[in-house]
């Protein structure tokens, strides 16, 4: 027997998920999240799953373990305080940043500053400068170096980040400050930024490096605490984290690039999503997560999720890997109103949160928001199968008649109806984000939805992106923990290297690509994935000469030796260039940026499938309730998931109950219950032609 | 008056459309315009439009009406002084503000329009202007400021078909192309604009086929009304029906030696409707700074500001137009008379924006803010590098500043940022890696900032280091007049250019001027304006000023002065004597003014030498009696 574990450390719950490999057997646990001290939770999570399982936490083999503590430092500014080193004549990099001021033409008289992470007070400029091809044009000058040193040390500074001028070029002057920082400021964690972000552009470079130092010494004390109460707890085994690319890390080098997991807690659920979409036989597809104050969509293709380059968390736009989830603040907790002067129906940004609440929740919340609207609609029924929290309807219906008067609809359930309408509108923008406005079409990819809220809103994001089927995993809640548990460690290194096509050759690119290979290879190595079981994926980032954006290019590592690696990566840009704007240009092609991600072997986990039971689900069948749907009542089966066999057809209108989430299926769709426990949700009269289909490809 | 060719003749019915269907179609249009922008950003090679996005994208209506965008209705002016056939798959280009009614208002700015077809029909306009980086004419980046004519401005494109039904005319573009510096930038930004608008247009059709061409029009006009509507409420909130107000600010000078251009506008309510006047304007101008302005483009700046102010989530648009009735005189600074001079026109853009600020502000100081706008000010460097891998490649840099965000209601004005919307700058790294230069020093200036309760935002000193020799160009304003303060809050700093010669000579620069030799070892020192700061300085919180000192944006002195407080370089304030020198500065200082100017304009122009190391510009003249300068 050997056990993995997965958890998920969400807002308000803790997910536990036990997985025997070799079975597929699984356990599942729920605890509430304990923000104080998050690893309270897990353990408690941790003994009840095990107590479920019938067995010891010492016979776990593995833990994996998706975090926002990095996410929450941030958003809750309860980062540390952060020392930074620049350039003499920059040491207000991170005061002037990219001079931007969001908004339109009369942007900047409603834009609120953010504070820049590391203070202006603790910011000092050392003498000495690197020319941008790194050399030399000014030698550091000790003294003066050291003094700055020390006066940061008198700052009482916490954490210290060295970002220079060109030092993507040439790391000499960092490294030589980061020794002497070690003398003059003992204990104190370094972050430098040519080892962080090794990339042009010094504002991005140096908020990403501060961003690191930030979160550095909350991420080391929540990951060594962990790692000391499982052992306390008897568990041997290696604690990983999940990055912010869906790869795990070792907890001890988690702690060394905390900035790289910013986005660990989006990223469980993308790859959770990737596992489950894999069992019902759909290699790409949309991911749709809603929660209840914002939404996360992502793509993935051939099984791989989009990776992208820029992570935001909040007004911060951190440049690390990651999972390319994009997020918009529109959630179960939205608010609707109605501004007096336009009398237009606006859902969000606004949220109840979990604090009133939506009306429903009775916790003196009287905004209307979404939750409020599918109460009313009726497709959130009262009283919930298994349910925690009793809703109370007419709390909802006083809530939403209120936007029903402000723009004259005849009654709450046509104002809940435009709430619906319009959150869905917005998530639908999000989606075309990551599908049309980066050149696919959403109708050749299926949906995956999850998030407390996802499953209610899956099927119409479905007829809005034409992305069929609707896939719906099963427990949505604990997908994240699902994630973690399925995938594989990694650990990535990248450069850049600005050249034209025709200053450089085959022969130098593919040994800076086998470099980089080697030392994120040699990293993994020390984390115990022998080096015969790495996978490597190289990528380089294109553009035409002068232009400002580049396009990532994968490259496959046959073609490193093909002797036609320049012609093979330019007809591959040219491609990508063509797919995203339509043109080429007749312009050189220039190579910016290097990356390689080596991977370990992702476990093989066994899969239980569900037991046969027919196309009747009339054996889940609760009871028959009225719902809203189409402008009219109609009469909806309300059926419990966990009654539902493989097989199962559920027609339209319908609502699916489980213990975290709720399924709707609208009229004129069915949703099929599959062998993997997800339903798939199509229109009448496609199902089955789209699955024969989709199947045949994968 | 252009032919629009349409093969279907079934004419637009309007329907009802529910409130919620309206709001997904707002939606779906801000999702479009934002596509626009994207789509543009990452294809052009220009580095004003790449990096740092000097752009501006519209839809419209069948009638030409933006429906979503911000700088206004270029469409209507533009079919009027065409005078072809329009059909579909046709795509039309110019650059000459003088042919397309001041749709746009320089030769840089290239504008594409296109027809938006849907079944035959019809159904809309998508449109975009971008500055190309360089035009021709006589200096590199095509912005000669001592110019007095647009044909020293290079290629004037007339309207014409860029595509007649899908196909590219190479011949006419390969025209254009031959008369600038960097045709490959050109050719890769209309590709950009060209792609940025096709999008749009597939966007709209994508809704009209899922709504319906009917409802997604009748859409259009609902969306247009409610901007009518709400814009109704506004005026009649904000001012006084029958009162006329008026603000009235400066330009320095126009390149040629002569200034300052004092500008005025008149607001008047009546009833329902206000009244711009901007007939109390300055004559045109001798240099390139006159701003062709379009009535239209008038109304939209004013919307932008009452309607930001008020709801900032509204989808805006034109439909408030007829209420806005604007008067601007010929032959003047906004409506200068063809072939005049056009090219730093962006120094006017700047001043409309304060000038609305100021007039806006005047009876409503919960909603001023202080300047200001001052400019969108350019540095240009090109050469032949010399010797080296690359000698005798030709280098040719333009790019934009920035300075204080003045004082706001909400809070302190930012330092160093853009007023403009979607504008970044560009990394030092960028441009070390691109151009013979090395940036020495990129940070804001201490005490430029206006003191007031909240500051204004420091300007910004960026030291070019030169490592070939070549030309530099400079546009900038307010370097003589302040940018004002309001509410008690004292004017910003006032902008400086100057080199230091590698010899240890130290030349100061005027604002505008080009084609100035520099050498290896020379750097120039660009500094840009302050923001004007609001509120009375003497409320701001001392431990404030004490933590600004800290940070080094505000000096010890600047707090004694402006803010007195009376503090160490470390910031701690000293309260007792703070609160002294308060009292005895509060006492001193009487009534509270709205605005505060700085000195009036005849004692800055008697101070001018001493203060700025420039002489004094002459009293702008009657232009067609000119001499040349």
């Amino acid at each position: 027997m050997r056990y993995r574990l997965g958890v998920d450390v969400g807002g308000t719950f803790t997910d536990v998920l036990l997985l025997e490999e070799t079975t597929g057997t699984t356990f599942r646990a729920k605890t509430p999240s304990t923000p104080a001290d998050q690893s309270v939770g897990v353990l408690n999570g941790i003994d009840k799953v095990c107590s479920k399982a019938g067995i010891e936490p010492s016979e776990i083999d593995q833990v994996l373990h998706g975090t926002t503590v990095a996410t929450n430092a941030i958003l809750q500014g309860r980062g540390a305080r952060v020392g930074l080193v620049t350039t003499d004549g920059f040491r207000q990099v991170l005061q002037i940043a990219r001079s931007y001021v969001p908004g339109g033409l009369a942007g900047w008289i409603i834009w609120p500053k953010p504070e820049p992470l590391a203070a202006l007070e603790n910011t000092v400029e050392v003498v000495g400068r690197l020319a941008a091809d790194g050399s030399e044009v000014t030698a550091l000058d000790e003294n003066q170096a050291r003094g700055q040193l020390r006066r940061l040390a008198g700052a009482g500074i916490e954490a210290l980040t060295i970002s220079l001028i060109n030092s993507y070029a040439n790391d000499a002057h960092e490294k030589k400050i980061a020794e002497w920082a070690a003398d003059e400021l003992p204990g104190i964690p370094i972050s430098i930024s040519s080892q962080v972000l090794p990339e042009m552009r010094e504002y991005e470079r140096t908020l990403t490096t501060v961003a690191n130092s930030y979160v550095q010494p909350e991420v080391s004390r929540y990951v060594r605490n962990l790692d000391n109460s499982l052992q306390d707890r008897g568990i041997k085994a290696p604690l990983s984290i999940l990055r912010s690319d869906g790869g795990l890390v070792q907890s001890a080098k988690a702690s060394e690039a905390p900035v790289s997991l910013l986005l660990s807690g989006p990223a469980g659920g993308v790859t959770g999503a990737v596992w489950f979409a894999e069992q019902a036989g759909f290699s790409d597809f949309l991911t749709f997560d809603m929660g209840g104050t914002s939404t996360d969509v992502a793509l993935v293709l051939g099984g791989q999720p989009r990776i992208g380059r820029e992570t935001k968390v909040g007004d911060l736009a951190v440049r690390a890997t990651s999972v390319d989830v994009r997020t918009v603040g529109a959630g179960g907790g939205s608010i609707a109103h109605v501004p007096e002067l336009t009398r237009a129906l606006r859902v969000g940004p606004q949220s109840a949160g979990a604090d009133p609440g939506p009306a429903a929740y009775g916790k003196g919340g009287t905004d209307p928001t979404v939750t409020d609207a599918n109460v009313v609609l009726g497709y959130l029924p009262a009283s919930l199968a298994g349910g925690e929290v009793d809703l109370d309807a007419d709390a909802s219906r006083t809530a939403v008649a209120t936007i029903a008067e402000a723009i004259g609809l005849a009654g709450p359930e046509e104002a809940a109806s435009g709430i619906v309408d319009i959150v869905n509108e917005n998530m639908f923008g999000a989606l075309r984000l990551v599908s049309v406005q980066q050149g696919y079409d959403p109708r050749d990819f299926a949906l995956v939805s999850f998030g407390g809220a996802g499953p209610l809103h899956a099927n119409a994001l479905g007829r809005l992106t034409g992305s069929w089927p609707v896939i719906v995993p099963p427990s949505p809640g604990v997908l994240c923990a699902y994630g973690d548990a399925t995938t594989c460690l990694r650990d990535e290194a990248a450069r850049t290297m600005v050249r034209a096509f025709s200053d450089i050759d085959d022969g130098e690119l593919r040994t800076a690509l086998a470099e980089l290979a080697e030392a994120a290879s040699e990293r993994l190595s020390a984390e115990g994935v022998p080096a015969d079981q790495q996978t490597a994926t190289y990528q380089v980032d294109l553009r035409y000469q002068g232009q400002g954006f580049e396009i990532p290019v994968d490259l496959d590592a046959s073609a490193l030796d093909s002797g036609e690696l320049l012609s093979t990566l330019g007809s591959a840009f040219d491609a990508e260039h063509q797919r995203l704007f339509s043109f080429l240009l007749k312009n050189e092609r220039e190579v910016i940026n290097l990356r390689v991600t080596v991977s370990g072997p992702r476990p093989e986990v066994a899969f239980q499938p569900l037991e046969d039971g027919g196309d009747d689900p009339s054996a889940a069948l609760i009871t028959t309730n009225d719902v809203w749907m189409d402008g009219q009542y109609a009469k909806a089966g309300i059926y419990d998931r966990s009654k539902l066999l493989a097989g199962n057809v559920v027609t339209g209108p319908a609502v699916i109950t489980e213990m975290d989430s709720t399924t709707l299926v609208l009229s004129g769709h069915t949703a099929t219950v599959h062998r993997s426990a997800c339903l798939l949700i199509n229109p009448v009269g496609t199902d089955d032609t789209h699955r024969t289909t989709r199947l045949q490809e994968s | 008056m252009a032919t629009i060719i349409e093969t279907s003749k079934t004419p637009f019915t309007t329907v009802p459309v529910d409130p919620i269907t309206l709001d997904i179609i707002e939606n779906a249009l801000r999702n479009a315009r934002a596509e626009m922008d994207e789509v543009l950003f990452r294809t052009a090679l220009s580095p004003g439009i790449r990096e740092q996005h000097d752009e501006f994208p519209l839809i419209a209506d069948p009638s030409g009406k933006m429906v979503v965008g911000q700088f206004g209705l270029s469409v209507p002016d533009f079919l009027d002084n065409f005078s072809g056939t329009v059909g579909e798959g046709d795509i039309l280009l110019t650059s000459d503000p003088y042919a397309c009614g001041a749709a746009i208002s320089h030769a840089n700015d290239w504008l594409i329009v296109l027809p938006i077809f849907h079944s035959g029909r019809v159904v809309g306009w998508s449109s975009m202007f971008g500055h190309m980086a360089d035009v021709g004419g006589k200096t590199p980046s095509s912005m000669p400021t001592d110019a007095h004519t647009i044909f020293e401005e290079g290629v004037i494109i007339p309207p014409f078909k860029l595509y007649s039904a899908g196909e590219l005319n190479e011949t006419a573009l390969d025209i254009i192309l031959n008369q600038v510096r960097k045709p490959d930038w050109n050719r890769a930004d209309l590709n950009g604009l060209v792609a940025a608008c096709t999008t749009a247009s597939r966007r709209i059709v994508e809704l009209c086929d899922r709504f319906g061409v009917d409802v997604y029009l009748s859409a259009l006009d609902a969306l247009l009304d409610r901007n009518y509507q709400a814009m109704k409420v506004l005026l009649a909130m904000l001012f006084v029906d029958g009162e006329t107000i008026e603000f009235s600010d400066f330009i320095c000078d126009d390149g040629c030696g002569y200034g300052p251009y004092e500008l005025t506008i008149e607001l008047t309510r009546h009833g329902e409707k206000i009244h711009l006047d901007f007939s109390k304007a300055a004559p045109q101008a001798v240099g390139p700074i006159n701003y062709f302005i379009n009535e239209n483009l008038v109304r939209m700046f004013f919307g932008i500001y009452v309607i930001t102010v008020a709801d900032p989530q509204i989808l805006w648009n034109d439909g408030f137009y007829p209420l806005i009735d604007v008067t601007i005189p010929e032959d003047s600074f906004w409506k200068p008379r063809y072939p005049a001079a056009l090219n730093g026109r962006n120094h006017g853009i700047g001043r409309v924006f304060d000038l609305f600020g100021g007039l806006l502000g005047k009876n409503n100081p919960e909603i001023l803010n202080a300047a200001g706008f001052s400019s969108s000010p350019h540095f240009m460097y090109s050469g032949h590098y010399d010797g080296g891998a690359r000698d005798g490649e030709w280098f040719q840099l333009y790019s934009i500043g920035f300075g204080g965000i003045p004082g706001r209601p909400m809070g302190d004005g930012p330092d160093g940022h853009s007023l403009w919307p979607s504008f970044v700058n560009i990394p030092c790294e960028y441009l070390e890696s691109y151009y013979p230069l090395r940036i020495e020093r990129w940070e804001t200036v201490t005490d430029t900032g206006g003191a007031g309760l909240h500051r204004g935002g420091n300007g910004v000193d960026v030291a070019y280091y030169f490592e070939e020799p070549g030309t530099i160009a400079i546009h900038d304003d307010r370097w003589l007049t302040y940018p004002w303060g309001v509410n008690g809050g004292k004017p910003g700093a006032r902008g400086k250019k100057w080199i230091v010669r590698a010899s240890g000579e130290v030349e100061v620069l005027a604002s505008k001027i080009h084609e100035v030799p520099v050498g290896r070892g020379d750097v120039l020192h660009f500094v840009t304006w302050g923001g004007g700061g609001w509120g009375d300085p003497l409320t701001r919180e001392p431990e404030l000023v004490g933590l600004e000192v800290r940070r080094g944006l505000v000096s010890t002195e600047g707090a004694r002065i402006g803010y007195g407080i009376v503090c160490d370089a470390d910031g701690v304030v000293d309260s007792s004597a703070s609160e002294a020198a308060r009292s005895e500065m509060s006492a001193a200082r009487g009534e509270i003014a709205v605005f505060d100017k700085g000195p009036s304009i005849e004692k800055i122009l008697e101070r001018c030498e001493a203060e700025t190391g420039l002489p004094a510009p002459r009293p702008p003249v009657n232009v067609r009696k000119a001499v040349r300068a």
